[in-house]
């Protein structure tokens, strides 16, 4: 029989509780990160680069490329992917800094709440989208 | 955790790997935070002024009119900065995770973001305040 002895520095945490939810994160911020560079680099230069900048911005320009379900598309998958990356990035920061229990749980709660709001909101705007609405 | 007084353990601190304590490597981390969270409080509102369009032409156009303001203009560029930065800064992240020389080039990576960062910022800049600066200096 081989000699019992604790490992050094390992905290005793029982192995069947451990989730591998912290490294699906960790992937998910690369994965999601290299799809929103093209993304997001893509709509800012679209939108505040190319053809006069912001100042070409109104209601008929969002209705010509709203027209098309490419840039709807663009459009709502740059919305989940930023909220679900930009939330978890914020979740990170907020377990980094708050310190209380209580405080870290509202922040949270606070950032889930945004995050549902501006994802159902912006997907509602997207599909729903009508060009020929009354001034 | 730690206590205040406890003696650092020597080769953890220096030349052991660490790119993330007290050298650059940090405070490519602290500005990779700081362009992260101001990029996400800045999307929480630019889905609302764009859900507008749901409202009528008129409510969008006229919010719309005060991303042409020129002192708003500028923090455009301060936005368009911070996401690039934020960028390019992810993709050397992500090279130091899964590329094997990754780790070794961390330092160069870096400065090679900051070089096109700034290539690509000044003439950024230049399209993104063309109208505006004309337009304060011409008074068409």
């Amino acid at each position: 029989m081989s000699l019992a002895l604790d490992k050094p520095r390992s905290p005793r945490r029982p192995a069947a509780r451990r989730s591998n939810g912290e490294l699906y994160s960790w992937l998910f911020m690369r994965l999601s990160g290299l799809l929103l560079v093209v993304l997001v680099l893509g709509h800012l230069f679209i939108m505040n680069i190319l053809d006069g900048g912001v100042h070409k911005i109104n209601f008929g320009f969002v209705a010509g490329r709203w027209a098309s379900p490419f840039w709807q598309f663009w459009d709502l998958a740059m919305l989940w992917l930023a909220q679900i990356h930009g939330g978890n990035g914020v979740r990170t920061v907020i377990n980094d800094y708050a310190r209380k229990d209580s405080t870290r749980f509202w922040l949270k709660m606070l950032l889930y709440v945004s995050m549902v709001l501006i994802i159902s909101l912006g997907t509602f705007v997207i599909f729903t989208f009508d060009p020929n609405i009354s001034n | 955790m730690t206590s205040a007084g406890a003696p650092e353990r020597s080769g953890t601190t220096r030349g052991g790997g660490t790119l993330y304590r007290g050298d650059l490597g940090m405070w490519s981390w602290v500005a990779h935070r700081i362009t992260g969270v101001l990029t996400f409080f800045f999307l929480f509102t630019h889905v609302l002024d764009t859900a507008l369009v749901r409202v009528s032409p008129n409510a969008y156009d006229a919010v719309i009119e005060t991303y042409k303001n020129p002192i708003v203009n500028l923090f455009e560029v301060g936005l368009v900065g911070a996401v690039l930065y934020h960028a390019l800064n992810g993709i050397r992240v992500m090279l130091v995770d899964f590329w094997e020389k990754g780790a070794k080039y961390q330092r160069v990576m870096l400065w090679t973001v900051l070089a096109v960062w700034v290539l690509v910022m000044i003439p950024g800049f230049y399209f993104m305040m063309e109208r505006t600066i004309s337009d304060l200096v011409g008074g068409h």
